[in-house]
């Protein structure tokens, strides 16, 4: 339960901060939401990578969707990745994802209370 | 990576954050563990927010809310508005058809600029910085290093020395000032309404950000122009390195200045003036000038494409089924996503202009009005000429001239490079002009000469000016005075009214050379090689209203040779002969039949070529592979379409041809050389097939015009299978598939890096000397086709799309029409259509 509260929680903060915030917003909002719902670290940085990865993969889909796949294509061609949308969704959530995560064990260690 | 590293910095580091830590022990947490994760995102953050080589920051660049998803536009996106600006005047209103076509209604002419100027920088902002910032000579802040040798020529040519005096000109006037202001802050107002997260894609890419729009930048896009169709139609330093191989009888054969078989703008036969300016030969010429043998080993960096041509002509209402004047234009250049053109109406109390227009300048550069229609092609001549200077010493600080030494004035350059330091440069301004080549600067070599460039693109003028008045002509007279004062480029200015005039100007300001003036590089040590003035423009190549009811041009020398000035330059003949015949030719002429004139594919100098090919092979030596590509030739339409054998295999015959009939010849220097252009080649043979470059000067025995045919169809046919040999795959005979034409992204000069930006394998055919001039990445950048009849009648295609955004539906859009050949329906929308269905978006402005 805890789990997908924070999960949640991080996914709206992120959305949020994208809206005022530089793209790193993710990171501050993530540990923030680490430090409001505790967690194990690991726990933390789980729930950290999957709120923004959710995210930021449901948008790019999303906006995908809408664009018919005109520009995704390209920017998976550059990139490269084969010219694959849907890998260049999956890397857009992970990337978002590994920095909400890292984000979010900070969080968590930051209020720990050493656990024995 | 640089995160993963973190927790392994070492013992004692980690024993000394320890000992910090302590100091807060207050704070319920595992700090270690928490600083190495803290710093391990800070890590990953800073990496994937920084540039790497040409890698955008990825993480900026990937994320949905900032980076490039957001220029993933919807399809269904409305371009619905309603802006307000304090610098607007009044109330405007723009109308976007299906295509995106903008139909801007305003109701005074500043509001008007202002809006083509937001318009431009909303769906066009990226190639006009890029192209402003590279036109200065300031690539190397985009690029790096790489462009440093582009940006010194950019500079040493004397680009931003051209715009500011253009600048000065333009800002003289005030109905000009005022129309260029406008335009500058409408730019601006799309710029400083931009998101970081709204900024077009290449900005992303790049890591960069817009710069403000100033009246000086329009005139570096100007003179950008100016370079594109002026500085590369001369050939100084290939003909100072042919002066010294060839004797003047031979430079004249190999580079004559009037073909035989030309077929000129102004219709033969037409009779000129007697020359209102002769200019005089100084005495010392025959010695000092065309009798030196010096070879130069200089060359430019960035020279224009030679077919940076076009086609247009005007056929009068007595040769078209309607009894309306037809015009046409389609104007050759770099073709490139997003477009060099911009396709737009523009209404006001003073004018009501549709046409295309060049994102970076005001007005319509193309298209017609209420009244008029025009277009233009470049004239191809030569304006630029290159004097040997002396300096005192290299302090570049005095020169010799007139016999005494004379200061220059000179200008420190600061070149920033990406990535890289500043990189200083002095540019000696003297009286011929900015010294473009000395020992500082050289792209090949450090030979010590010193050049110095006179160009007549460093004149002040007005051109834009030229394009508001036209965009406002109502008859003959109005034109004539909208392009009198148009200086440089040279171009070819046609004309059709709805009252049935039609004419064709050649107008620039050209200077009036003596014999032979400005073909080499001249003695710049006094006065005396100065051009000595200007052709005056009433004597400028020009008709109007000939009985034949058409004039036409396509880069082919404007006159003929009882023009009474000397005028070189870079023609390209065989196009104009093409058009000429056709027309000609024709009666109860429609727009369809013009739409497939500009779509021609007929091939004039194979019709000629192929007679002398088929006539002088020696078909009993040729082997199984040469017999039957001797029998495609044979078999040939004569017409370079997209699937045609015969087209690939007539242009390797050809080229293999007038290889082995000048190696020899060309071989005698190591620098650079023009070799004679085909249509020089082709008449030479009809006249003397027995003519001296046949024979190779390298062997003992007498070459004849047999032995060359016989043995380029062999060397061709060699040549065939070692390429398909070293590939492991069949030589495709296809022409598209020789000729690869392709449209690439703006700033992907390599064509290489930005692929999925560009579209390429076109199914298209063509070459520079066939009308429909598709080269490679080079062809037809806009064709109309107007019909002056009441209603107007118009038809247009150009190789993009109304979006420069390549996440946008919009971005390339027209381009299979333009590959089929195929045109749209210009809509010229009236007052009353404000509600009509063809209105999809309506943008309105106000204050």
């Amino acid at each position: 339960m805890k789990f997908s509260v924070a999960v949640i929680l991080t996914a709206l903060l992120a959305f949020i901060s994208g809206l005022f915030l530089p793209w790193w917003g993710i990171a501050i909002t993530s540990l923030l939401t680490a430090v409001i719902i505790h967690q194990k670290a690991w726990k933390a940085m789980l729930s950290g990578f999957l709120g923004v990865f959710l995210l930021w993969a449901v948008l790019a889909f999303w906006t995908d969707m809408k664009n018919e796949g005109v520009l995704s294509k390209k920017i998976a061609t550059l990139l490269p990745l084969g010219g694959n949308s849907i890998l260049l969704i999956i890397v857009t959530g992970f990337i978002g994802g590994l920095v909400a995560g890292f984000a979010a064990m900070s969080g968590s260690y930051l209020r720990a209370t050493p656990a024995k | 990576m640089l995160w993963a590293k973190q927790p392994y910095t070492g013992h004692r580091s980690i024993v000394s954050i320890k000992f910090l830590s302590s100091v807060i022990i207050s704070l319920p947490m595992r700090t270690v563990p928490f600083l190495i994760s803290a710093v391990a995102t800070a890590g990953l953050v800073f990496v994937l927010n920084k540039q790497w080589g040409s890698i955008p920051p990825l993480g900026k660049f990937i994320s949905p809310q900032h980076g490039f998803w957001q220029n993933a536009e919807p399809a269904g996106q409305s371009f619905n508005a309603d802006l307000h600006f304090t610098d607007l005047k009044g109330k405007a209103d723009v109308y976007f058809d299906e295509r995106l076509v903008p139909h801007v209604f305003a109701e005074n002419d500043e509001d008007l600029y202002f809006i083509q100027g937001y318009l431009h920088a909303k769906f066009r902002l990226f190639q006009m910085d890029l192209q402003t910032r590279a036109a200065a000579g300031r690539a190397s802040e985009i690029a790096g290093k790489k462009a440093i040798n582009f940006d010194k020529e950019q500079r040493r040519l004397g680009m931003v020395y051209a715009a500011e005096n253009a600048m000065k000109e333009l800002e003289k006037d005030p109905v000009s000032k005022t129309m260029f202001d406008a335009y500058t802050k409408g730019i601006n107002a799309y710029i400083h309404s931009l998101k970081a997260s709204q900024l077009p894609i290449e900005y992303k890419l790049l890591n960069l950000q817009p710069e403000e729009w100033t009246n000086l930048r329009t005139a570096l896009l100007l003179k950008m122009m100016a370079k594109m169709l002026s500085s590369g139609t001369e050939s100084d330093f290939a003909n100072t390195n042919a002066q010294a191989v060839f004797t003047p009888d031979e430079l004249k054969l190999l580079y004559p200045q009037t073909p035989d078989s030309l077929l000129p703008i102004v219709p033969k036969g037409t009779a000129f003036d007697a020359p209102g300016i002769v200019p005089v030969k100084p005495a010392t010429a025959d010695s000092l000038y065309l009798g030196k043998k010096e070879p130069v080993t200089f060359s430019e960096e960035d020279r224009p494409d030679i077919d940076n041509g076009s086609n247009n002509w005007v056929v009068a209402g007595s040769k078209t089924k309607s009894g309306a004047p037809i015009l046409c234009n389609d104007p050759h250049l770099e073709l490139s996503l997003p477009s060099i053109w911009y396709e737009m109406q523009l209404v006001s109390p003073t004018t009501n202009s549709y046409g295309v227009s060049l994102p970076g300048s005001p007005f319509i550069i193309i298209g017609f009005n209420d009244s008029i229609a025009w277009g233009v092609t470049n004239s191809q001549r030569d304006v630029k000429d290159y004097y040997e200077v002396k300096f005192k010493d290299r302090s570049k600080k005095e020169y010799w001239y007139n016999g005494e030494w004379k200061a220059t004035t000179l200008k420190e350059e600061i070149i920033r490079v990406r990535g890289g330091k500043d990189v200083k440069d002095t540019v000696a301004y003297t009286v011929f002009g900015p010294v473009m080549f000395d020992e500082t600067f050289s792209t090949r070599s450090t030979h010590k000469r010193n050049l110095a460039v006179r160009w007549v693109a460093h004149d002040a003028s007005n051109e834009g000016m030229t394009f508001y008045k036209l965009n406002r002509a109502k008859n003959y007279d109005d034109y004539l005075s909208a392009i009198s004062n148009f200086q440089c480029p040279g171009q070819n200015f046609v004309f059709a009214s709805h009252s049935g005039d039609i004419a064709l100007w050649q107008q620039g300001k050209f200077p009036a050379r003596w014999e032979r003036q400005g073909l080499y590089i001249m003695p710049g040590e006094d006065s005396s090689y100065l051009w000595q003035g200007f052709i005056p423009q009433a004597e400028n190549p020009h008709s109007k209203n000939p009985e034949r009811g058409y004039l036409q041009s396509a880069n082919q020398r404007p006159a003929d040779s009882t023009y009474p000035y000397f005028i070189p330059g870079s023609y390209i003949t065989a196009r104009g002969i093409t058009i000429d015949n056709y027309l000609s030719g024709m009666t109860g002429i429609t727009p369809e039949d013009m739409m497939k004139l500009q779509n021609n594919y007929f091939n004039t100098t194979a019709q000629d070529v192929r007679e002398i090919l088929l006539r002088y092979v020696k078909e009993n030596e040729l082997g199984e592979k040469e017999k039957q590509y001797l029998g495609i030739v044979k078999d040939w339409d004569l017409m370079a379409s997209p699937d045609s054998k015969g087209q690939t295999l007539f242009t390797m015959w050809w080229g293999s041809l007038q290889e082995s009939i000048y190696t020899d010849e060309f071989r005698q220097t190591k620098q650079n050389m023009k070799w004679p252009d085909a249509q020089t080649t082709l008449e030479l043979l009809k006249k003397d097939t027995a003519m001296r470059f046949i024979d190779n000067i390298g062997t003992t025995q007498k070459e004849t015009i047999e032995d060359v045919v016989t043995g380029s169809l062999k060397s061709m046919s060699a040549m065939i299978d070692s390429v398909s040999k070293q590939s492991g795959k069949e030589f495709s005979l296809e022409w598209y598939k020789r000729n690869r034409p392709g449209v690439y992204h703006i700033m992907d000069k390599g064509k290489k890096d930005l692929l999925p930006f560009a579209r390429t394998n076109l199914h298209v055919g063509g070459a520079g000397d066939i009308v429909n001039a598709v080269k490679g990445s080079h062809g037809p950048s806009w064709r109309m086709i107007v019909q002056l009849t009441t209603p107007t009648e118009a038809y247009g295609v150009y190789p993009g799309g109304q979006s420069g955004n390549p996440g946008s539906k919009y971005y390339d859009n027209y381009l299979d029409y333009w590959v089929e050949g195929k045109y749209y329906k210009l809509w010229y929308m009236r007052d009353g259509d404000r509600t009509d269905k063809n209105v999809k978006w309506t943008m309105k402005f106000g204050r």
